[in-house]
């Protein structure tokens, strides 16, 4: 694996709290995640790792009860500043969820809404060009350039996700949030997804919120390991499961709990 | 932890007699709740297929209607249609005369035969000329006895040749012994049923001396002489009562051979020979008294078989239509003068008070007017109160409150909103009365908590994995909103929609309080005019008093449920067309 602390970093994430009306589920956490890599967020159930990967795009703002204190900096701006438009973040910071979501609408209208709505498409071709690239990246082209008007819902499990993938690819995203992208998949699909996420660190800054162990170790370059609401450990995934430090983590990662 | 308290394995608990016994009765359980499902659909079913049937058997009788064919005397520019209709009757049935005759001649006919003349020369297609061959609109009545409301003419039983001898107007009728014995039989009936009528009448009258009489001690001076004086008078009309009973009595017990005088309190007795009909007057077992209401060709002696004995049993008081109509109409019949033909003008005339004439398409135009005006409102405002509740709006005690009260304004009941739509549409807005848009606004405001309940219900069953795929790639939550959860939405929508389209169709009471209850004869051209509904409609048919409306009500509720059902289908059209899987 590359050396990949030269990589710059994309988010600068500095006291971050957020606390669900009385019940404080993030607990004052620091995390710097770097660009073109994959960062993976490990931890038990309720550690709190989804909801941090849900300050990131601000997706939290539509629970009423939520509330995120702190200073959470993309590429140096503070993405809850007044300033920033929750809506534009969100086009910026993709966000793929644990269970495959298309719309219920055709695969071509499905990659093609988020290009729509933000109007990064002139004309029909460049529509055109847009879905096709999506679909591509999400290794899903060669499967459903013939049926591009049949229903996104109609595809397969694996396929549904890489679709949605494609989705969040298509408006051109910084960064990729996934949330257990493939909790709902069987093992082959997991496979290509997997192959798929790694492929896309190398471009984008993807983080990823993971059960798996294995997963974690295959396809990212740094983990975060949540416990309770407390970020305990954030290295290299090599040194996270080879060395770790903290005693909570040793019991993780050698299966003691989880 | 006791032993005693934890479950060992026993495998005699699942196959003792006991546990037989539970599975019986588990399983008889289940057969019973089958068996009250089944018979509640059963019940339902039942009812509904006897409805229909009812409404179905009952319009029928309004799908046609009967012309009788006459030929007219038409100049050009005539103006008097009605006076056109009376002389060519007057032309067709010469023999009828008398004042009562030519009025009861005209009362076979109806206003609509001049109205159907009157459009023709508005058309320029009504021809002219002394005998033009016409056919005339029947009156209701006549309409109604033709289709056996008032009884069916039977034939009675007669034996022997019959032979006729004039007596001044009337004829003398002579035939085998008993030729008539089945007629003075009936009217003896008759006349035993109106002896227990006066004598009913008179212990009434016996009743109230004996209450009187009762009350006499605890009375003076004036008092009593008024209540004296009562009593004599309600022993006179006793009296009376008991000697009309007497005499009917006589009569009953009278000598066969002596002619008993008919009246129009006893069936009726027709004698059809020669080509004409005899009303019976008088009767006995062998002779009888006749008048002629249709003349016969000649005064021969007919035949056994040529002549029939014809009776109505219903006496000629207790039905609009008389004797005389009867005998035109049988005459008519088989002479094949009378046409029965699709009643198509139902569907192009409105309302009017003679129930031959009275149609259903100004009560339809209007209900398609009204659900209109409601649609308009209630469609666009419900959906759109229900995304602002279900996606916008914060919760708060302010829209808890709003919530609450969308709830109890759909159990209000729908006469008050007619009270609200007379006192703020009509009285402050100035909205025209009895117009499909006051109906509609009330209809609206009526609808309105049903279609937002609908709408929240069916947003809210929106699964949350579309917004959240909509906002994750940066769309807004109008854009959510709008986008994703409507369409998936709307099938649900729909359906609450129709639900509350249904019953505001359906509904009678907070129109009456708005004046839709009007007798409106012309049809709606827009949303502002003068208007009824169908269900109105159908209320006021059902009240007026002329039988012939009882069919057309049928008819009407027929219209409204074909109304309904081509509404239901619009919307399951428009369902399947949203309905996507997720």
């Amino acid at each position: 694996m590359q050396m990949t602390d030269d990589d710059p970093i994309k988010f600068r994430c500095q006291g971050v709290n957020v606390w669900y009306g009385d019940t404080h589920a993030i607990k004052d956490n620091d995390i710097d995640i770097h660009d073109k890599s994959v960062t993976a967020f490990i931890g038990p159930s309720g550690c709190g790792k989804s909801t941090f990967l849900r300050c990131l795009n601000r997706m939290n703002d539509t629970i009423d009860i939520c509330r995120v204190t702190g200073t959470l900096l993309l590429d140096g701006d503070d993405i809850y500043s007044r300033d920033i438009d929750p809506v534009q973040l969100r086009a910026r910071v993709g966000m793929v969820f644990q269970k495959p979501n298309p719309f219920p609408k055709s695969i071509y209208d499905n990659v093609a809404y988020g290009p729509r709505i933000h109007g990064l498409a002139r004309n029909r071709a460049d529509l055109d060009a847009i879905v096709e690239d999506s679909l591509g990246a999400a290794g899903l082209w060669d499967e459903v350039k013939d049926r591009l008007a049949a229903p996104g819902t109609g595809l397969s499990g694996g396929q549904q996700q890489r679709l949605c993938i494609a989705r969040a690819i298509a408006t051109k995203p910084e960064v990729l949030l996934m949330d257990e992208p493939c909790s709902a998949l069987d093992p082959i699909a997991t496979e290509t997804v997997e192959e798929l996420i790694e492929g896309l660190g190398r471009r984008y800054c993807v983080v990823i919120v993971t059960h798996s162990m294995q997963q974690a170790n295959r396809i990212s370059q740094r983990t975060a390991f949540f416990h309770l609401g407390n970020l305990v450990e954030y290295d290299t995934t090599d040194a996270i499961f080879s060395t770790p430090q903290d005693e909570r983590t040793v019991g993780y990662v050698s299966g003691r709990f989880g | 932890m006791t032993d005693a308290a934890s479950p060992t394995p026993d495998a005699s608990f699942h196959s003792s007699e006991q546990a037989v016994a539970r599975l019986g009765k588990r399983r008889a359980a289940e057969w019973r709740l089958k068996l009250y499902g089944m018979i509640a659909i059963g019940v339902a079913a039942l009812a509904l297929v006897a409805l229909l049937w009812n409404i179905a058997a009952r319009t029928m009788n309004a799908a046609t209607e009967h012309y009788i064919a006459v030929e007219a005397q038409i100049e050009p520019g005539e103006d008097d249609f009605l006076r056109v209709v009376k002389k060519s009757a007057r032309a067709a049935f010469p023999y009828v005369s008398g004042r009562s005759g030519k009025r009861e001649l005209y009362g076979l006919f109806s206003d609509g035969a001049a109205d159907d003349m009157r459009r023709a020369q508005e058309a320029g297609t009504l021809e002219t000329g002394d005998a033009v061959p016409m056919r005339f609109l029947m009156s209701d009545t006549a309409d109604l006895y033709l289709r056996g409301e008032f009884g069916v003419l039977e034939t009675g039983a007669t034996t022997g040749p019959l032979a006729i001898t004039p007596e001044g107007k009337d004829y003398r009728l002579e035939s085998g012994s008993d030729a008539f014995a089945q007629a003075l039989g009936q009217a003896k009936t008759g006349l035993v049923r109106e002896a227990a009528t006066l004598r009913r009448q008179a212990a009434r009258q016996g009743a109230g001396i004996t209450t009187l009489e009762e009350r006499l001690p605890g009375l003076t001076g004036p008092e009593r002489e008024d209540t004296l004086a009562q009593i004599a008078r309600f022993g006179a009309e006793r009296d009376r009562l008991e000697g009309q009973a007497s005499a009917l009595d006589a009569l009953i017990t009278g000598d066969r051979q002596v002619r008993l005088a008919l009246t129009d309190r006893m069936a009726s007795f027709l004698v059809a020979v020669n080509g004409g009909i005899l009303k019976l007057t008088e009767v006995s077992a062998g002779t009888a008294l006749a008048r002629p209401l249709v003349p016969m060709d000649g005064e021969n002696a007919a035949p056994e078989g040529a002549w029939s004995l014809r009776i109505l049993d219903r006496p000629e008081i207790g039905r609009p239509v008389k004797d005389r109509q009867v005998a035109i109409l049988e005459t008519l019949q088989s002479d094949g003068r009378i046409e029965e033909v699709a009643n198509w003008k139902f569907f192009s005339l409105s309302d009017s008070t003679q129930p031959e004439i009275a149609g259903i398409k100004g009560a339809l135009i209007g209900s398609l007017w009204t659900m209109l005006v409601t649609f308009c409102l209630a469609f666009p405002i419900g959906v759109m109160a229900a995304i602002y509740l279900e996606e916008f709006a914060p919760r708060n005690r302010f829209t808890d409150f709003i919530e609450v009260n969308i709830n109890n304004l759909a159990a209000v009941p729908s006469i008050v909103f007619g009270l609200l739509g007379l006192a703020v549409f009509l009285n402050f807005f100035g909205v025209p009365r009895s117009s499909p848009l006051a109906g509609g606004l009330v209809l609206a405001l009526m609808t309105l908590p049903t279609v937002i309940i609908a709408a929240r219900a069916a947003i809210r069953a929106v699964p949350p994995s579309i917004r959240w795929a909509a906002m994750g790639i940066g769309a807004s939550r109008t854009q959510t909103v709008f986008h994703h959860v409507l369409p998936l939405a709307m099938p649900g929508i729909l359906t609450g929609t129709i639900i509350g389209m249904a019953q505001a169709l359906g509904e009678t009471a907070p129109l009456l309080m708005i004046g839709m209850v009007a007798f409106i004869t012309a049809v709606p051209e827009g949303i502002t005019d003068s208007a009824t509904v169908l269900p109105v409609q159908v209320f006021n048919w059902a009240n007026a008093s002329e039988r012939a409306f009882d069919m057309r009500t049928a008819a009407a509720i027929a219209v409204l449920l074909a109304f309904l059902v081509v509404m239901n289908a619009v919307a399951i059209i428009l369902r399947k067309r949203f309905e996507r899987r997720w």
